[in-house]
């Protein structure tokens, strides 16, 4: 009989990671002045937007057992897409954002077919839909086009001040907004519970009559157009559309939704675990600045790290259930 | 008796050796086209010069990172990290070699850092039971920064005559790199065939469960490949660093992984483990090569070059996949019904 309690090993990663960042941030407030303050707090939100937005798609395209590498490239393709409509042919930005957004989730869809439909290794379509979107992307241009548009002024410029000192940029705005209704997807919907169960066994979910082809391959539809979305945020925080823009993003985003205590084969997790991490990166990123003696090169350990303790403590955790289990 | 049913594809490739032949004659007729002396090769000072030897120096470093690859996937898994591993070992050679040490503790140290990676992807895997991907992705994030931490953030530059014979250098008149590569892959087909470890491997990759039950030290023989490929991925590091003359932690072995799994796969291996070939996977990363200079003479911007690689690996993949070739089988022979 299952418990409804918090602290089953259901909850319990959950628990886990929100534990750390509250240790992380508690520990980055003690050592550095001014860590602790709504600026830092609201920041940790707008800097690492494009990045969150991303890896609640892949969190989703994680639950279902099955993994996406090319969201970076998306990135990259939708920035230098979105830049070359909007400078060099005069579309406004609306048209363009829709078009990008068109073209991620036909993308992320294509390669759901092909996995689904001919039994393919997603790691596999998903690299080759990496070379093919970076290559597009560098065949509109290799070079940055700054974007220069009384829209994306006005976008950069947009403040939601709650009070004071709380500032929440449209990216913030953004990532929240696209957490948000990636939680309800996942935790509220019959198409969430369809991940999960894909994700946890496949062949039984196919016997239980459940839609699995569907499911896959509109949860990568899905993360194309979070993939897209994040580009076009990206956009925003850089003012610039640039092909190069995120290589090895997908990695930080893997590694994010790892951290946030879902398990990277499928089937369990939360999504607001992925919240969690994308917090958590951002409190480190944001650590080693205030830090100042610290090069940037330790980002990379830390959360190699990180990921290393994370994972451990999962299977430790769903060791110690299935045990409890047989008791 | 049953009518003996013609099929335009095969239903098992009678060798998946075929396909990679076939796709370097398609890519060498096409650079013929362009440039018929693409494939002479000219004798000077007593060293053979020429774009197929171009392409086997410039492909070394790929087919010596494949080789590992190929035995890691071979039993089911995959190594991430080769990439990081390859820019660690090429940061230390650049630092050794800077404080004076010589050419055998350099190397040495560079591998001994490769098969010390190999190990710590070893234990996490075969000890901790860590997924692969995973696992290995740790080692493949930290690396960078491990690499660059080796480097202080500079890129150091390597003035060593003697290391830089191992990428200029000529032995019996062919290129010394390739030549190492390819005694390497002699030595190890012949461990694994006259011993039996390709045989523990493939059982391994197969069925793990049914391997254990047979008696194998399962988790032995995945902690040994890890080991292995990091190993492979150390004196990679060495040929890289001799190639450039610097050890950069930023460009050492970008991307290496990707280009190396992909000659693994291309080469017949599949991702699930099983059957390998070192020979398809040797041969996968010429096919990489001859595919990047084919790109090249065609003038294609290199920006753009991963485009061809990402068609080429959907294709393989979609060959190599049962349901695809039933159902484009079927396609050819007129029947229309595809997919279940």
């Amino acid at each position: 009989m299952t418990s409804n309690s918090v602290f089953t090993g259901r909850h319990l990663p959950l628990l886990a990671t929100a534990a750390i960042f509250a240790l992380l941030f508690g520990a980055a407030s003690w050592c550095y002045e001014g860590f602790f303050s709504a600026r830092v707090i609201t920041n940790l939100f707008s800097d690492n937007a494009f990045l969150g937005i991303a890896a609640v798609g892949m969190t989703l395209v994680i639950f279902s057992g099955g993994i996406d590498l090319s969201v970076g490239a998306v990135i990259g393709f939708t920035s230098i897409f979105t830049a070359t409509l909007v400078m060099g042919h005069r579309v406004s930005p609306g048209v363009a954002w829709m078009l990008a957004l068109i073209i991620g989730t036909g993308f992320g869809a294509a390669m759901g077919t092909l996995i689904h439909a001919f039994q393919l290794p997603p790691f596999l379509i998903t690299l080759a839909g990496m070379f093919l979107a970076r290559g597009m992307g560098f065949w509109l241009n290799t070079e940055s086009v700054a974007i220069n548009h009384p829209v994306y002024e006005r976008l950069s410029n947009f403040d939601l001040a709650l009070g004071n000192n709380v500032h929440f940029s449209a990216n913030a705005l953004f990532l929240l907004a696209t957490v948000a209704v990636g939680y309800a997807i996942a935790h509220h919907t019959r198409f969430g519970r369809t991940l999960f169960a894909v994700g946890g066994n496949q062949q039984s979910a196919l016997l239980m009559g459940l839609p699995v082809g569907a499911a896959k391959i509109t949860v990568y539809a899905v993360n194309g157009f979070t993939a897209a979305l994040a580009g076009i945020v990206a956009t925003f925080y850089t003012g610039s559309g640039n092909s190069s823009l995120g290589l090895g993003l997908e990695l930080d985003a893997i590694a994010i939704v790892v951290i946030g205590g879902t398990l990277l084969s499928g089937g369990r997790g939360h999504l607001l675990g992925t919240l969690l991490g994308i917090l958590i990166f951002g409190t480190i990123q944001a650590a080693i600045l205030f830090d100042g003696r610290l090069s940037s090169w330790w980002m990379r350990i830390v959360v190699g790290g990180l990921i290393l303790v994370f994972i451990l403590l999962q299977r430790f955790i769903v060791q110690g259930a299935a045990r409890a289990r047989r008791l | 008796m049953s009518k003996v049913e013609t099929t335009y594809l095969p239903r098992r490739p009678r060798s998946p050796l075929i396909w990679i032949v076939a796709g370097l004659v398609v890519l060498i007729v096409v650079n013929l086209v362009k440039n018929p002396a693409f494939l002479s090769v000219s004798l000077l000072d007593g060293h053979l010069y020429g774009t197929p030897i171009d392409i086997f120096t410039q492909g070394s470093r790929a087919m010596l990172l494949a080789l590992g690859m190929t035995l890691v996937i071979a039993t089911g898994g995959v190594d991430l990290s080769v990439g990081s591993v390859v820019a660690i070992a090429g940061a230390a050679c650049a630092i050794l070699l800077r404080d004076g040490h010589g050419l055998f503790v350099t190397i040495g140290g560079a591998m001994g850092l490769g098969l010390l990676a190999g190990s710590v992807n070893g234990m996490l895997v075969a000890r901790l039971g860590i997924q692969p991907i995973i696992a290995t992705l740790i080692l493949m994030v930290a690396g960078r920064g491990i690499a660059q931490l080796i480097v202080g953030g500079q890129v150091v530059f390597i003035a060593n005559r003697n290391f830089e014979y191992l990428a200029n250098g000529f032995l019996f008149g062919l290129p010394v790199a390739p030549l190492l590569v390819a005694a390497f892959y002699i030595a190890v087909h012949f461990f694994l065939r006259r011993t039996a470890s390709g045989l523990f491997i493939e059982a391994v990759g197969d069925n793990e469960t049914a391997s254990r039950f047979a008696g194998l030290a399962a988790a032995r023989v995945k902690a040994l490949v890890y080991i292995f490929c990091g190993l492979c991925a150390g004196l990679t590091g060495v040929l890289a660093a001799a190639n450039v003359r610097a050890g950069d932690a930023y460009r050492l072995g970008e991307n290496a992984e990707l280009d190396a799994i992909f000659a693994v796969v291309v080469g017949g291996t599949a991702l699930t483990g099983g059957r390998f070939s070192i020979l398809g996977s040797f041969l996968g990363a010429v096919l990489i090569q001859t595919l990047t200079i084919t790109m090249y003479n065609l003038g294609v911007p290199p920006a753009v070059a991963p485009v061809p690689k990402a068609i080429l690996i959907i294709g393989v993949s979609l060959l190599q996949s049962e349901k695809f070739r039933r159902w484009a089988g079927e396609i050819l022979r007129g029947r229309g019904r595809a997919l279940a």
